[in-house]
């Protein structure tokens, strides 16, 4: 196995050598942050379990890998909106391809959106969009606290970006679906930027795919902006086969009044790391923030969270749950700041583990740092087996074994579920989460959200 | 009906019921009545099926079928049904899918097909009324913050809506006022038909002022040490139990 010196400098060398590559194309102002974040990486590295905040992910297998990087968009040999076409009528959203990382060519122009609304490859966005693009690009990441995100930075040149004007509501949701297809075992980088605008309102479901078998490791870096009074949904759905990894980090600001919910759902995927940030840079704030994660064979998942109160009178809500079986890993990490000025925060979180066999593991870790002496904070974490009681009186009624036992972890997902603000989505997501604890989603590429392919 | 021989139980190697005999037609109702610590509950529970208890000997037939044998599901589709004295919680499991899944399991154990979703909800609403349990109840999780009135009207609404063929009531009436034991008892009385049977299993004589029982067992030190008519239940309540404790040299 190389040591993580041989993978560092491989990237090293990738940066120096494609250096054309990298900013062709690039806007003058990623092309800064590119250069300024690769002097980050070459301090940071790629974490390793030295690392207190990547303990328990170790990323030297998932780095140490031939993967091939295309610094250039490639052309899709066949038309991706043919291949996938959502078939549940009542998810009726805005949808829109990437692939590898890129935006998608030949996204279908999506007609119903309000007049304002920008929905575009982050590469054009920076040419086309320069004032927007310019004043948030590289504000809210941070590539200095970790190697992962610098990295990204380094070597980012496309993603999505989205841009809701002052006061603009969109309806329908808008789906992205990040799509894994090479022929090729393959490193993808994706960065995306989405810019929510006063009062503005938007859904935003995101899912993550791989299309062919090969081996995947995407890094991807998201920055979200809620300005104020504005009410942000961010829906991630990670779908993936055993052989991909998945280092996913989302960075978002808040402004006063504004209203976020994210919600993290694992299904599949041989290693995931979410690194999830909140920033609530205004008062009145409320943000909920909800993941679970239902994990078996030999997957990993580690959900890295951060709520940082920085104004009083916010209210923030964190829950993850999981299920686990197999020999499956997971870790929570679960950490809140309220700055000393933060006064009348209220800051809840809790991470709940259900495991199902002797062999999987969770590390729950809680971590709060309050510097204010008016606010009501409350963390708790369990780890537990099935309730034998509860088994017993389904069975006493008729259910068999396996019919309550899926019953009772079904239930105890569902409390995730229900805090999504799309009724569709929430059928959705409960069936798919039915099927995927039954386990009959061992597909890789089933996609998630039932789509022909 | 039912049919017990020389049961012994123990659990954790310590014996519990120790030879219990107990025959039980069809359309009979019996009392197990005795103190704390008798067993009771523990025969309730062996009846279910929980697997906590170890059968060391004896044998329980039930319709012909050897019951030791059966999971408890089966049981439960044979036609017993345990109404629990505790009966659990179950955040995120709503009372309706519940009910569902369980009346669709013991139609499919009969041959039938399952029930169209109006014929469902007709029968939920019959049962209800019959047990006069709110709407509020059964649109939540199961017995997820019931009071205890509550969940034994509960127990009592699962049991009409499964029609089981023998009622095993463990302590339905404890912690129930006055009213929610009339209430829970009506119930009974109307789930009653000449081919079922129950077994009502009570600390105290109260309860069977309501359900009248053909025959009142005294359990004690785990075994039966007295069989007769309802008038044993009054006796019971004007003297205690210490003259059994006595009576069997303890």
């Amino acid at each position: 196995m190389a040591n993580i010196d041989t993978i560092n400098k491989d990237f090293a060398d990738l940066f120096e050598q494609g250096k054309e590559l990298l900013s062709n194309g690039s806007s003058d102002c990623m092309n800064k942050t590119r250069e300024k974040a690769f002097v980050q990486f070459q301090e940071l590295g790629v974490p390793t379990r030295v690392n207190e905040n990547y303990k328990y992910t170790n990323l030297i297998p998932a780095f140490d890998y031939p993967y091939n990087v295309n610094l250039r968009y490639m052309e899709v040999d066949v038309d991706l909106n043919d291949i996938f076409q959502c078939d549940v009528p009542e998810l009726d959203t805005n949808m829109v391809l990437l692939t590898n990382g890129w935006y998608y060519g030949n996204n279908k122009v999506l007609t119903e959106l309000p007049e304002g609304v920008i929905v575009c490859g982050v590469q054009e966005a920076a040419q086309k969009y320069p004032d927007i693009f310019n004043a948030h690009y590289g504000k809210y990441a941070k590539p200095e606290e970790d190697g992962i995100v610098a990295l990204n930075t380094a070597l980012a040149k496309d993603g999505l970006f989205i841009y809701v004007p002052k006061g603009v509501v969109i309806e329908k949701p808008i789906q992205v679906v990040n799509l894994l297809r090479s022929d090729r075992d393959l490193m993808a980088t994706q960065r995306n930027l989405f810019v929510i605008e006063e009062n503005a309102q938007a859904k935003i479901i995101v899912c993550d795919h791989t299309l062919t078998h090969h081996k995947y490791l995407s890094n991807s870096v998201t920055e979200v902006n809620v300005a104020s009074s504005a009410v942000f949904d961010l829906y991630t759905l990670q779908n993936q086969h055993l052989n991909s990894v998945i280092l996913n980090s989302t960075f978002i600001r808040q402004d006063k009044h504004s209203n976020v919910l994210t919600n993290t759902i694992s299904l599949y995927g041989g290693t995931i790391r979410n690194n999830h940030h909140v920033l609530l840079d205004g008062e009145h704030c409320e943000n909920n923030t909800y993941g679970m994660y239902l994990m078996d064979n030999k997957q990993h998942v580690d959900n890295f969270t951060s709520i940082d109160h920085s104004k009083p009178n916010c209210l923030s809500n964190e829950h993850f749950k999981g299920v686990m079986d197999g020999e499956a890993t997971a870790a929570f990490a679960g950490r809140i700041y309220v700055r000393r000025d933060a006064q009348k925060t209220l800051a809840y979180q809790s991470n709940n583990n259900l495991l199902l066999s002797d062999d999987a593991q969770i590390n729950t870790k809680p971590q709060l740092i309050i510097d204010a002496d008016d606010v009501k904070c409350s963390h708790g974490a369990t780890v537990g087996q099935m309730d034998e009681d509860a088994l017993f009186y389904l069975r006493a009624r008729g259910i068999d074994e396996k019919e309550a036992r899926q019953m009772l972890m079904f239930a105890f997902a569902h409390e995730i579920i229900e805090k999504i603000r799309v009724e569709p989505l929430k059928d959705r997501i409960d069936a798919l989460v039915d099927t995927r604890l039954r386990g009959e989603i061992s597909k890789c590429n089933t996609c998630a959200l039932a789509c022909k392919n | 009906m039912l049919s017990i021989k020389n049961l012994h139980v123990s659990i954790d190697g310590k014996e519990i019921l120790k030879g219990i005999n107990l025959e039980i037609k069809p359309g009979e109702v019996h009392a197990i009545m005795g103190p704390n610590g008798a067993g009771k509950s523990t025969l309730a529970s062996v009846l279910a099926g929980r697997d906590l208890y170890e059968v060391t000997e004896g044998e329980i037939i039930f319709q012909g079928k050897n019951l030791l044998d059966m999971a408890p599901e089966d049981r439960a589709k044979e036609g017993i049904f345990l109404g629990f004295q505790y009966p659990i919680e179950i955040p995120g499991v709503s009372t309706v899918n519940f009910m569902k899944t369980a009346v669709n399991e013991h139609r499919k154990h009969k041959g039938l097909d399952p029930l169209t979703a109006s014929d469902f909800l007709k029968l939920m609403r019959d049962k209800k009324a019959l047990v006069e349990i709110d709407s509020k109840l059964t649109n939540r999780s199961v017995n997820e913050g019931f009071s205890g009135g509550e969940k034994k009207k509960n127990e009592i609404f699962q049991m009409a809506m499964l029609e089981p063929k023998l009622a095993v009531l463990d302590e339905t009436d404890s912690g129930l006022d006055i009213d929610a034991l009339r209430i829970v008892a009506n119930g009974v009385n109307k789930l009653k038909t000449a081919e079922n049977s129950t077994i009502v299993i009570t600390h105290y004589q109260r309860l069977l002022d309501y359900i009248i029982p053909d025959v009142v067992h005294v359990l004690f030190d785990g075994r039966i040490v007295k069989t007769a008519g309802k008038e044993l239940a009054l006796e019971l309540e004007e003297k205690g139990y210490d003259w059994i404790k006595e009576e069997n040299g303890k």
